[in-house]
């Protein structure tokens, strides 16, 4: 299974969670985990995805998802897992 | 699994400091393109070259993209070309249509620069070793990305004057072959003593003649990521401001771990080293000067800097190391005055000498680096800083170099510029006093006494 991490940070508003989610299911991309905070009016999230199904690239995942990300007004991105065990973990 | 502050925490590193993958350098042995005719040499050369990095870029940036950590910089090291060019070339010309052939590989491929425009000359010069010497300076001007590195001396052999002496005088016609750029081409051609045969950073990367046929190599980079942690721990004793560090230096070095491992299993090529090293960038907080700064010196150069960076080069190694299998090339901290913004500061304003850069170089991992010095200083005095950081390599066994740029037409206080990472620095002041006498003794220092180890 290919796990990507999917962050997003912005202004919090109703509706980005459920724009962010529609795209992944448009999108064969299923998710595994979700977790977020928000303070001070910001929401800080983070989603473990499984993008086996997906057609694409990793590069065409940020792509789709920084349109996504304008039109919540939030930075979003997608890096594969392995990064963050390499860096947080022995 | 991993948790919400761990995975911002390395995107901060990423895009608030500057944390990328420094370069990822495919090491190319061109001992099989071996040739007497120089023609078919340089066409071997053309040819194995474009064909062994034809994915390097691609590659590098598709890791950029997926794990979200840039990769800055894609470059080449090959075998020395005193060794390959020797058979084939009768004159400097010679040599230099060989960088010219290394140029358009390397133009051919995409990397950004070409290492290994490089004779190892730490004990003696054959013939082929000195016109390799003689062309760098219209080889460097006539090419774009070739870099070129010598090697002076080292622990086992000691230094080889005759090759200082002429070094001083090379330097000095490679500033003038390329005066219309503050003489840039110094900032392509770097002398060393006890030289790693896997550094991945230019301008010193060549391929060691015991390497495999072709390698990976990563430099990592994160002065940023560590002045960032640094600034937590305001006040607190040595052993927190060692083991912050140490931490840093553990997680910026994985990265670069999992790129090495990465970019070895999708070129087919194996896996060299990790160079642990933190190499600044003039980026605003990309800055050794201002990891010293926040150790709290008030200035790179001030008293305590010697201290201060002996911290830093050892808390790198000693976090970096458990977090790569292979760790090489020179792996430590940079010290470049014009690649580091606060350090080119430093020197400005007058807290940071030749001389004290020349103290700090006895416990970081190179040299003097990337200083631009008036274009009128004499051959001789430039021979005899070389000599001086040669000296502190071979009795310490250690990597030290020299990258010194003699700006043509300039003097100190003047500006020099070099555009890019390389980035600029006011000319800084040499001592007045000669040493002609002394470099121009000829022959060679012998080996020190604690190279005698069998």
């Amino acid at each position: 299974m290919s796990r990507t991490i999917v962050t997003l940070v912005g202004k919090d508003k109703v509706g980005i969670i459920a724009t962010v989610c529609n795209f992944f299911a448009e999108n064969n991309i299923n998710i595994l985990d979700l977790k977020q905070t928000t303070s001070q009016g910001f929401i800080n999230m983070m989603m473990i995805v499984d993008t086996d199904e997906y057609k694409g690239s990793t590069a065409d995942l940020n792509k789709g998802l920084e349109k996504v990300g304008l039109a919540v007004g939030c930075e979003i991105r997608a890096q594969h897992e392995e990064i963050f065990d390499m860096m947080h973990r022995i | 699994m991993v948790e919400l502050n761990e995975v911002f925490e390395t995107i901060n590193m990423v895009s608030q400091e500057n944390l990328d993958v420094r370069t990822i350098t495919m090491g190319i042995s061109l001992l099989d393109c071996i040739d007497p005719d120089l023609d078919r040499l340089c066409e071997k050369i053309y040819a194995k070259i474009t064909e062994s990095a034809k994915d390097l870029v691609r590659v590098g940036d598709e890791l950029g993209s997926e794990f979200g950590v840039p990769v800055i910089n894609k470059r080449i090291s090959v075998t020395p070309i005193a060794l390959i060019g020797g058979a084939a070339c009768s004159s400097t010309r010679d040599f230099v249509r060989i960088a010219e052939a290394l140029d358009d590989a390397a133009k051919k491929v995409g990397v950004n620069f070409i290492g290994g425009y490089s004779a190892l000359v730490q004990k003696g010069m054959t013939a082929g070793d000195r016109l390799l010497i003689e062309s760098i300076p219209e080889a460097l001007s006539k090419t774009e990305r070739v870099c070129s590195s010598i090697s002076l001396g080292s622990t086992r052999t000691g230094i080889n004057m005759d090759a200082v002496r002429l070094m001083g005088d090379i330097i000095l016609q490679t500033a003038e072959a390329t005066k219309e750029h503050d003489s840039l081409g110094c900032a392509k051609l770097v002398v060393f003593c006890n030289p790693p045969d896997d550094n991945p950073f230019m301008a010193g990367a060549f391929h060691g003649v015991t390497e495999a046929d072709r390698i990976i190599n990563v430099g990592v980079s994160g002065p940023g990521v560590v002045k960032h942690e640094l600034s937590k721990v305001h006040g607190e004793s040595f052993e927190v401001l060692c083991e912050t560090i140490k931490k840093t230096a553990f997680k910026v070095t994985r990265v670069g771990q999992l790129f090495a491992k990465e970019a070895s299993k999708r070129l087919n090529v194996s896996f060299g080293i990790v160079d642990l090293s933190l190499a600044p960038t003039p980026a605003v907080g990309d800055s050794i000067a201002d990891i010293i700064h926040e150790m709290g010196i008030e200035y790179a150069g001030a008293p305590g800097t010697t201290a201060a960076l002996a911290i830093l080069n050892d808390q790198v190694k000693k976090g970096g190391v458990m977090a790569s299998s292979y760790v090489g090339g020179l792996s430590g901290a940079f010290i470049p005055v014009t690649e580091d913004r606060a350090m080119a500061e430093a020197a400005e304003i007058g807290a940071l000498t030749l001389e004290k850069l020349e103290a700090m170089t006895c416990v970081c991992s190179v040299g003097l680096d990337m200083i631009a010095i008036p274009g009128s200083t004499p051959a001789t005095t430039i021979s005899g800083i070389i000599a001086d950081e040669m000296a502190i390599g071979m009795v310490n066994q250690k990597t030290t170099a020299v990258r010194l740029i003699p700006v043509i037409g300039k003097d100190v206080g003047d500006f020099a510029q070099f555009g890019g990472l390389l980035g600029e620095a006011k000319i800084m002041p040499v001592n007045r006093f000669g040493c002609a006498a002394f470099v121009d003794r000829g022959g060679r220092i012998p080996a020190p006494i604690h190279s005698f180890k069998n």
